[in-house]
């Protein structure tokens, strides 16, 4: 199965649409409750970053037996020091981000400790794309 | 603790889920910093915050949160309302600090996370 989402920079409204119909997918396919909530506070936390710093993205989640996996790419700065970008604390987010909540340099090492697999490629100027994966069976 | 009495003890008021307030949270955490959140390693609790705005019943749903109990007489909005009435969440709203909150519900039971 898979399914797209468009998310809308600034759009603070409907951040986690996504990620609130993935959680209930994955409740309705009867997935473990630990590993569903892995994959939504990835989700989430990566589909706000796409509207607290992007123009606009779009959210691609492939599910298969064993795995599920997500794409998020966006149109946005960029980020040109992604090994900073991943140190905890480390944030560029606006002070409107930071009155919602978010913007603590604590969203990509989240997504880290809780994905199987997490990658991260950056154009500069041009967007992001984070992929991440999480194994359905996994005792993590 | 049931959620009634979360509400009984804080002189607060049940703004949506009141079919839930035999519900049982044993842990809460407080936080204004909904990206703290996220890194909870809990489910069911009871998030205690002062920060009143959509993405504060989203994070609750992400974290499997049991409950909100938003302190120092913040707006709910009837966005916020309405995403929790549909999502299931039950919200609290009280007059106390989030210090006097966390103090009498730690007095009447609830643990802390860490």
């Amino acid at each position: 199965m898979s399914f797209e989402f468009k998310v809308e920079g600034g759009d603070f409204t409907h951040a986690g649409y996504a990620s609130s119909q993935v959680k209930k997918m994955l409740k309705q396919l009867g997935v473990d409750s630990n590993i569903i909530k892995r994959v939504v506070v990835c989700l989430y936390e990566a589909e706000v970053n796409i509207v607290a710093h992007a123009r606009s993205g779009v959210i691609y989640v492939a599910l298969e037996a064993d795995y599920i996996n997500m794409r998020l790419v966006d149109s946005g700065p960029g980020i040109p020091d992604i090994p900073l970008a991943m140190q905890k604390g480390y944030s560029t987010a606006s002070k409107e981000v930071r009155e919602m909540g978010f913007g603590a340099g604590m969203g990509l090492p989240n997504i880290s400790a809780n994905a199987d697999s997490f990658n991260i490629s950056s154009v500069p100027g041009t967007g992001t794309t984070l992929d991440i994966t999480i194994n359905l069976n996994s005792a993590f | 603790m049931k959620v009634g009495d979360i509400c009984t003890i804080l002189k607060g008021e049940m703004i949506c889920g009141e079919d839930k307030i035999d519900h049982e949270v044993e842990f809460a955490f407080a936080s204004d910093l909904m990206s703290d959140v996220l890194t909870v390693n809990c489910n069911n609790i009871l998030l205690i915050t002062g920060l009143s705005n959509v993405q504060t019943i989203r994070t609750a749903e992400m974290s499997d949160a049991g409950c909100i109990l938003f302190v120092r007489n913040k707006k709910i909005s009837d966005e916020m309302r309405a995403l929790a009435e549909e999502i299931g969440m039950p919200l609290i709203a009280c007059p106390s600090t989030m210090f006097r909150a966390a103090g009498e519900l730690y007095k009447a039971g609830i643990k802390p996370l860490y």
